[in-house]
């Protein structure tokens, strides 16, 4: 490998993620980005819902804690971020990021802000335009809609990149994007070269941050992996040519090899041979990772095809509540305690006349995860069992009676109850559509300490 | 005599709306050829009947020994208004793995019978 290569690091793969890993990686990693993907699909409908009560709010509610524990090594070292941790508010985020170098002693921090794909607008006035997962149109649900963002690319942050920002926060982007970005930017490659392939799967490798080092991955005496306490994130290093290699920190915990990588390389992937973003179409069927070194892999063979022409939009609405209770039995006959502490909720809500949309009841340690028994028979009673009982209603009303009526059972239920809870949560659904490219507008809004 | 797929493959699962990705990822080039064989979306299904309606699809990859099943309304309506306590499906990847098959012994004089 003659020429030095861009690194890249993933200083987090969801919005609560560890801390230390990404400082290790400032620090000792030598890169020249670190990208911290944090914002799930449903979170930025949250967040627009924060924004609404508190315009100077919308934006990841952790964002300046992390920002504050890696901005200083960040610039010392030469390294620039990019988060998408502006969420539903990047102005916003941008200026608690100025906040932050200001207090830190960083004047002359530039901090861009990615704007444009909130594209609420657009689909308010749309509802004649159907949901891709259950078909409905937009109409059905248009006066509960709270959000409407669309999956800006690695284009688009290339804007932003492009002003010479040391932090970068975006709302809604591709995952793979964010890491796409700065490699678009060095090479400058086109939209339509054939190394986005390469570039596109990289990003969707690290955008999971220890997923692939490790992380999710350990079954003790049959996948192990060393000091997972201590597990450090990855970092790729892409060469001009397309050549991609995956990393981490010499002397961190984790491990990157072969297997680590195949289940991130499939994680979240459906048809392999079109795996759609902003980008690119990508195509890893004739992907192979090659080990050249101790937690050292080569990616080879990532194929593209040319990009959508449509973008995808998370659309977010409200659809009534959930109210949950639970309880706990334990020790002799505890799961016919536990069945009857069922059957009296279930009675009691119907005496109450309290109706729901799905009535969900069952045991924790016994059949939540996997479903009830099936093929195999008769599974072994386990010495405690935790009774879950969860209502789905438009009524709020109805929704807290659940939680009610299980912790009732602590004086009025079988013997031996137990630790009962209960919660009660609005649902914000998302679905999405798609929107022309043309109707999207990226634009770039910089700041200064 | 049956092998579980946990003795052959190792496994993630991931959502998507509405729809569970579950990786089998095989540990060596024997192993891939009996899954390909032996766990088929119909056998899949089987197991996951009181939790996914389906379709399922089951995508190859052969330079990487492994399979991706795409399970189609397997999640409740996905993780924004599922009411499992799992709302991503991830401990479904420990279900695949549960799923026992004819093992090679048997798979071998299947063959000569045939």
């Amino acid at each position: 490998m003659t020429t030095h290569p861009l690194r890249i690091g993933s200083g987090a793969g969801y919005a609560g993620d560890r801390w230390e890993p990404a400082l290790e990686l400032i620090e000792k990693g030598e890169i020249d980005f670190i990208c911290f993907e944090c914002l799930a699909e449903r979170t930025i409908a949250r967040e627009a819902l924060s924004r609404r009560n508190r315009q100077s709010e919308g934006y990841n509610p952790l964002l300046a804690e992390r920002i504050r524990s890696v901005l200083p090594a960040a610039r010392k070292h030469g390294v620039r971020i990019i988060s998408n941790m502006g969420a539903a508010n990047p102005e916003a985020a941008a200026e608690a990021v100025v906040e932050i170098a200001r207090a830190a002693g960083l004047a002359g921090t530039k901090v861009a802000a990615l704007l444009g794909d909130d594209v609420l607008n657009w689909v308010l006035a749309h509802p004649e335009e159907h949901f891709l997962e259950t078909g409905e149109p937009i109409e059905s649900v248009h006066s509960d809609i709270v959000s409407a963002n669309a999956y800006l690319g690695a284009d688009a942050i290339g804007q932003a990149i492009e002003t010479g920002a040391h932090v970068i926060v975006t709302g809604r982007v591709a995952d793979p994007s964010l890491f796409l970005a700065p490699v678009l930017a060095t090479y400058r490659w086109s939209e339509n070269d054939p190394r986005l392939g390469q570039g596109t799967v990289m990003g969707h490798l690290l955008e999971c941050a220890g997923q692939i080092t490790g992380g999710y991955f350990a079954d003790p005496g049959k996948k192990d992996v060393p000091e997972p306490w201590a597990l450090g994130f990855p970092f790729a290093d892409v060469w001009e040519d397309g050549r991609v290699r995956i990393g981490k920190v010499a002397g961190s915990g984790g491990r990157i090899d072969r297997m680590t990588c195949t289940e991130q390389l499939l994680y979240e992937m459906h048809d392999p041979a079109a795996y759609v973003t902003p980008d690119c179409v990508l195509d890893v069927t004739e992907l192979e990772f090659k080990e050249v070194g101790p937690d050292l892999v080569e990616v080879i063979g990532a194929r593209a095809k040319p990009r959508p022409d449509k973008l995808k939009v998370s659309v977010g609405y409200l659809e009534g509540f959930i109210g949950e209770g639970q309880i706990s039995y334990a020790g002799i006959n505890a799961v016919a305690r536990a069945r009857l502490a069922d059957e009296i909720v279930r009675r009691r809500l119907e005496l109450r006349g309290y109706k729901y949309d799905d009535l969900r009841v069952e045991l924790i340690g016994l059949e939540t995860l996997h479903g009830p028994e099936g093929e195999k028979g008769k599974r072994p009673e386990p010495y405690e069992v935790r009774l879950r009982v969860a209502g789905r209603t438009r009524d709020r009303r109805a929704a807290e009676v659940v939680g009610q009526e299980v912790e009732t059972l602590l004086t009025n239920g079988p013997a031996g109850g137990a630790a009962d809870f209960k919660t009660v949560r609005e649902i914000l659904r998302v679905q999405s559509v798609l929107i022309p490219r043309s109707e999207v507008r990226a634009r770039v809004k910089v700041f200064e300490a | 005599m049956s092998i579980r797929v946990y003795d052959l493959a190792h496994s993630r699962a991931g959502d998507k709306g509405d729809t569970i990705n579950i990786s089998v990822i095989a540990y060596d080039a024997a192993g891939y050829q009996h899954l390909g064989r032996y766990l088929t979306c119909e056998r899949v299904m089987e197991t996951f009947a009181s939790l996914a309606k389906g379709p399922c699809r089951r995508f190859e990859l052969p330079k990487l020994l492994a399979y991706n099943f795409v399970i189609e309304r397997a999640l409740d309506g996905g993780v924004t208004r599922s009411m499992r306590m799992d709302i991503h499906g991830k401990s479904l990847s420990s279900l695949m793995l549960t799923i026992e098959l004819p093992d090679m012994e048997t798979a071998r004089s299947d063959e000569y019978d045939h």
